[in-house]
C-alpha cells in the first residue's frame, strides 16, 4: 500500500427515495490527511451522501470502497481496498469502533446525554477493550483537556453544558480512540457565530496535527474555506462542480457554484 | 360432591405452554447467559410479581419436587407462601423452607447461604433481563451487542459509579460474564450472592414473565462479576455477626425494632437463621447435659 | 504520477507559463464570456524575481492565482518544477495542486488569512513545524522573523487577528519568508509598510534569490520593484481585446 492508495473510495454512489434519487452518481477519493467538504442547500442530497457513507442508508448503486485489512485472514495486516458491502456487520462495527468517527449536528445524537463527560469520553476506549479505569480516566481526561472543557467539569453529564462544550465533547469522544475518517454533519451549525468559530479551529487544528481525512458536509461555504482541501458541490442530488476548495470557491465553473459563492460570500 | 371444583393441569400450564417454556430453557442452557425469548403466559397473578419465575418452576416441577420460595431471603412473605400453596395444589408437589430439602428453589432478591447441590434448581424471579437497558434503551440495538460482543456499555455504568462515588457503587442487580461470553443480569440479588452464582452445582434458572426472557446458568460455569483491573469486583461485607444466631459472613438485614429509631442486624435468610440458632441451643443443651 | 512530464520545461527554471488562456463565463449574467488572458507566456528562472507589470485589471492576480491554483485556466500549460520533476498546474489533481503547495510554491498574499487564537509566533513558526523542525526551535526562528519586522514581542503571543493591517502583514510575511521553497509567489507584500520595513523585505526576498528561490511578484511600490527585480513580464500585452470576442 503506498501514498497513491486512497483510503475512501466512491465510485457511482447513488440511494433512492422510492423512484426519485436522493443522490445520483456520486465518485470521489479521499486520501488520508484530507479534508473533503461537501457543499450545498437542504435537499441537494448532501445529507444523503453522508448517510450512505456512513452506512446509515442503502448504497442502491455503485461501490464504497475503504482501505484496510480484512479481519480474520492469516497475515491480516495488509491493507487493501475493500468493498464495504462484502464485509460482514461485525467487521463494519469494528470499523466504527476502530477506525471511523461521526460527529452528529446534534450532540445528543451522538452522546449519552445523561453519562458524564469522562464516561462518553471513555466509552470509545472501554468498547476497545480497555479495562483500566484510571487509564482511561486519564485518557479521557487528556482529550477534554484538548477540546478544552475544563478538567473540573468532566464528571458533569452533557445536559448540563452549553452547546458548544457538548459539540466538544462530541469531537473528543470522535478522537478519542484515533480513527483515520472522521464523517462531520454541520458540526457547528446549531452554535452561535462566535462559537462556531472557536469550534470550527479546534477542529482545524486537530485534523491537521492528527492528519485525519474527514468528510464534512456544510451548507456554509465559509466553514468549507476554513477548514477543507476540497470541495463538492452537490444540487439535485449529484455533484455538479469539484476541486480545491479555494478554486472551487474563487473561481467557480458551474452557474449554481456561481450563484451559491455570490450569494453567500458577499459583505 | 367429592374432589376439587376445578382440575388444574399439573403445574397449572397446558401441555404445550410447558414444551414452549422447556425447549427455551434447552436453548438457555445451551447458550449459558443467553435471553432466549419466549410466550409468556398468564398466571393467576399480576406482572412483575414473579410470573417468570412461576412459569419456569411451573414447566419444570412435578409431584416427586420439594418446592422452597423465598422472597428477600423470607419464606414467610405473603408473596413466598401463597406461590408454595400454588404449587402445592396445582402441582401436588411437597412444599418446605429449609433449603437442604428443597429440590426447586424459587428465589427473589436473595441466594440461600446454605450451599446448594446438584439435584437443585435455583428458580431466579427477573424484573429486567437486559443487563445494557440502562444506557442502550433499544432492544434491536442491545441484541446487537450481545450478538457481537460488545460489552464497552456495561463497563460505561461501572466508570459513572466509580468517577461519582470512588467505587462501584451498584449493590444489587450486578452484571456477571456467564461462561466468558455473555453478560447478564443476575437479578436483584445482592452482589453479596453474586460469588454463589460461579461454578454452582445447582442448575440455575431466570424467568422475566413480563419482559418474556428466560435464560440459565449451568451447573459449574463460569460467572465472572465485571470490574476494571484497577476497581475489581468486591462483594459486599458485613463487619458484625447476625445478632440472633451469630452467623458471620452471612447477608444481614436491618431491623427496626422500637420507635426510638432502635436497630438490629439480623439474617435475611430466616432458615439459615433458624437452623444455625437452634443446632447451636442443641449444642448448648448438649454441652450442658454433658 | 498522472501529470505530463513530457513537456518542455526550461532548464533552471522554477516556472514555466505556456500560452495560458483565461476566461472568466458569468453565468449569472447570462453566460456572458470575460476573456482576461491571451497566449500568457513566461518563464520564472530560478534564484530570479520575475515582476507582474501591467495596470490595474490587467490580470496581474489573476495569473498569481493560476499559478497558486486557486484559479483554474482555460488552455495551456503551467509548468512546475516540483521535487525533481515537472507537474502541469492546468492539469494536475487537486491533491497534487495540495502538495506542490506544501513542498514547493510559497505564496505571500496582501492579507493575512487570520488564523483565530493562535498566536502570531505560532502561526510564523508553523510553516517550520509542519517541516518537522522541533517547536522551540520553530518558535525561535520565527522570534527573530518577527523581530527583524519590527513586530515587538508584546504581540508574540496575541493572535495577529487583533492587529493592525501592516502588523498582520508582516506577519504573513514572516510565515511566507520562515522557509524557503523553490518558487514563492508576492502579491504585493509591502502594500502597507513603512521605508524601514520595506527595507527588510527587499533583503529578505535577496537573501532569498541568493538560495536560488524563483519569485513571481506584484509590487505595488517602484522602489522595492526596483530593488528586486530581474525581468518585467507585462501583462497588459496578454490581455484579450474584449471587443474583439465580443464581436
Amino acid at each position: 500500500m503506498n501514498d497513491e492508495t486512497p483510503l475512501l473510495s466512491v465510485t457511482g454512489a447513488s440511494h433512492r427515495y422510492g423512484d426519485r434519487y436522493g443522490c445520483r452518481d456520486v465518485s470521489f477519493d479521499l486520501w488520508p490527511g484530507e479534508v473533503l467538504a461537501v457543499v450545498g442547500e437542504s435537499g441537494s442530497g448532501k445529507t444523503t451522501l453522508l448517510g450512505m457513507l456512513a452506512q446509515r442508508l442503502a448504497l442502491d448503486e455503485g461501490s464504497i470502497r475503504y482501505r484496510t485489512a480484512r479481519q480474520n485472514v492469516a497475515g491480516g495486516a495488509r491493507e487493501d481496498l475493500l468493498d464495504l458491502s462484502t464485509l460482514s456487520e461485525r467487521e463494519v462495527r469494528r470499523l466504527w469502533r476502530t477506525d471511523w468517527g461521526f460527529v452528529h449536528q446534534n450532540a445528543a445524537d451522538g452522546l449519552r446525554m445523561h453519562v458524564s463527560a469522562g464516561g462518553n469520553v471513555g466509552e470509545p476506549l472501554m468498547a476497545n477493550g480497555w479495562r483500566h479505569f484510571g487509564q482511561i480516566r486519564a485518557e479521557a481526561e487528556e482529550w477534554l483537556r484538548r477540546v478544552e472543557i475544563p478538567t473540573d467539569r468532566m464528571d458533569d453529564a452533557p445536559t448540563l453544558f452549553s452547546g458548544g462544550m457538548r459539540q466538544r465533547v462530541q469531537v473528543a469522544r470522535n478522537l478519542v480512540f484515533g480513527p483515520r475518517l472522521v464523517f462531520m454533519d454541520e458540526p457547528t451549525s446549531g452554535l452561535d457565530v462566535s462559537v462556531q468559530a472557536r469550534l470550527l479551529d479546534l477542529i482545524r487544528s486537530l485534523v491537521s496535527e492528527l492528519g485525519l481525512a474527514v468528510v464534512i458536509v456544510t451548507h456554509d461555504l465559509a466553514v468549507a474555506r476554513l477548514i477543507s482541501h476540497r470541495t463538492l458541490v452537490m444540487k439535485d442530488g449529484a455533484v455538479i462542480e469539484s476541486g480545491l476548495t479555494d478554486r472551487v470557491l474563487d473561481d467557480p465553473q458551474a452557474a449554481y457554484t456561481q450563484l451559491l459563492v455570490s450569494s453567500i460570500l458577499q459583505g | 360432591m367429592s374432589g376439587p371444583r376445578i382440575v388444574y393441569n399439573e403445574g397449572y400450564l397446558d401441555e404445550q405452554t410447558k414444551r414452549v417454556v422447556r425447549r427455551a430453557l434447552l436453548k438457555g442452557v445451551a447458550i449459558p447467559g443467553f435471553q432466549v425469548p419466549f410466550a409468556s403466559r398468564e398466571v393467576p397473578m399480576p406482572r412483575g410479581w414473579g410470573t417468570g419465575g412461576v412459569q419456569l418452576t411451573a414447566s419444570v416441577i412435578g409431584p416427586a419436587d420439594t418446592l422452597k420460595v423465598i422472597d428477600q431471603g423470607a419464606d414467610d412473605t405473603t408473596n413466598a407462601v401463597s406461590i408454595r400453596a400454588f404449587f402445592e395444589k396445582v402441582a401436588g408437589a411437597a412444599s418446605t423452607t429449609r433449603t437442604d430439602h428443597a429440590t426447586i428453589i424459587q428465589t427473589r432478591h436473595r441466594i440461600p447461604e446454605t450451599p446448594l447441590t446438584e439435584k437443585q434448581i435455583v428458580v431466579y424471579q427477573v424484573p429486567i433481563p437486559e443487563p445494557l437497558r440502562f444506557l442502550e434503551p433499544r432492544e434491536t440495538e442491545t441484541r446487537r451487542l450481545h450478538a457481537l460482543e460488545e460489552y464497552g456499555l456495561m463497563y460505561v455504568k461501572l466508570y459513572e459509579d466509580i468517577a461519582k462515588y470512588g467505587h462501584i457503587a451498584k449493590t444489587y442487580d450486578y452484571p456477571v460474564l456467564v461462561n466468558g461470553r455473555y453478560v447478564m443480569a443476575p437479578s436483584p440479588i445482592p452482589s453479596f450472592d453474586n460469588p454463589k452464582m460461579h461454578q454452582s452445582p445447582a442448575l440455575q434458572l431466570f424467568g422475566a414473565g413480563r419482559e418474556k426472557r428466560i435464560y440459565a446458568i449451568p451447573p459449574y460455569t463460569d460467572v465472572e462479576s465485571l470490574g476494571f483491573d484497577d476497581f475489581p469486583f468486591e462483594p459486599q461485607r458485613f463487619d458484625q455477626p447476625c445478632e440472633i444466631c451469630e452467623s458471620t459472613e452471612v447477608y444481614l438485614d436491618e431491623v427496626l425494632i422500637d420507635d426510638h429509631g432502635g436497630v438490629m442486624f439480623v439474617c435475611s435468610d430466616t432458615d439459615h437463621c433458624e437452623r444455625t440458632l437452634t443446632a447451636r441451643e442443641h449444642d448448648h443443651i448438649t454441652e450442658v447435659n454433658a | 504520477m498522472t501529470y505530463d512530464t513530457t513537456n518542455r520545461m526550461p532548464k533552471d527554471a522554477a516556472l514555466s507559463v505556456q500560452d495560458v488562456d483565461k476566461t472568466f463565463t458569468l453565468h449569472l449574467q447570462d453566460s456572458h464570456q470575460l476573456p482576461v488572458l491571451r497566449g500568457m507566456t513566461f518563464d520564472v528562472p530560478r534564484g530570479a524575481c520575475v515582476v507582474l507589470g501591467g495596470e490595474s485589471g490587467a490580470g496581474k492576480s489573476t495569473v498569481m492565482k493560476m499559478v497558486f491554483g486557486s484559479y483554474g485556466a482555460n488552455s495551456g500549460r503551467i509548468l512546475l518544477s516540483h521535487q525533481g520533476s515537472v507537474m502541469d498546474l492546468v492539469t494536475a489533481e487537486p491533491r497534487q495542486v495540495l502538495a506542490a503547495r506544501r513542498e514547493t510554491i510559497g505564496y505571500v498574499s496582501q492579507f493575512l488569512r487570520a488564523v483565530p487564537r493562535v498566536p502570531a509566533l505560532d502561526v510564523v513558526a508553523e510553516p517550520l513545524i509542519e517541516r518537522g523542525v522541533e517547536r522551540a526551535v520553530a518558535r525561535e526562528r520565527a522570534g527573530e522573523l518577527l523581530a527583524r519586522l519590527s513586530i515587538p514581542e508584546r504581540l508574540w503571543k496575541l493572535p495577529p487577528a487583533t492587529f493592525s493591517g501592516g502588523e498582520q502583514q508582516r506577519v504573513n510575511i514572516a510565515r511566507g519568508f520562515i522557509i524557503e521553497r523553490p518558487l514563492l509567489l508576492l502579491d504585493e507584500p509591502t502594500a502597507s509598510l513603512d521605508a524601514r520595513n520595506r527595507g527588510v523585505v527587499i533583503d529578505l526576498i535577496r537573501e532569498s534569490l541568493g538560495h536560488g528561490t524563483g519569485m513571481l511578484a506584484i509590487f505595488h511600490d517602484a522602489d522595492v520593484r526596483e530593488a528586486v527585480a530581474d525581468l518585467t513580464v507585462d501583462v497588459q500585452s496578454f490581455t484579450a481585446v474584449r471587443e474583439e470576442v465580443l464581436a
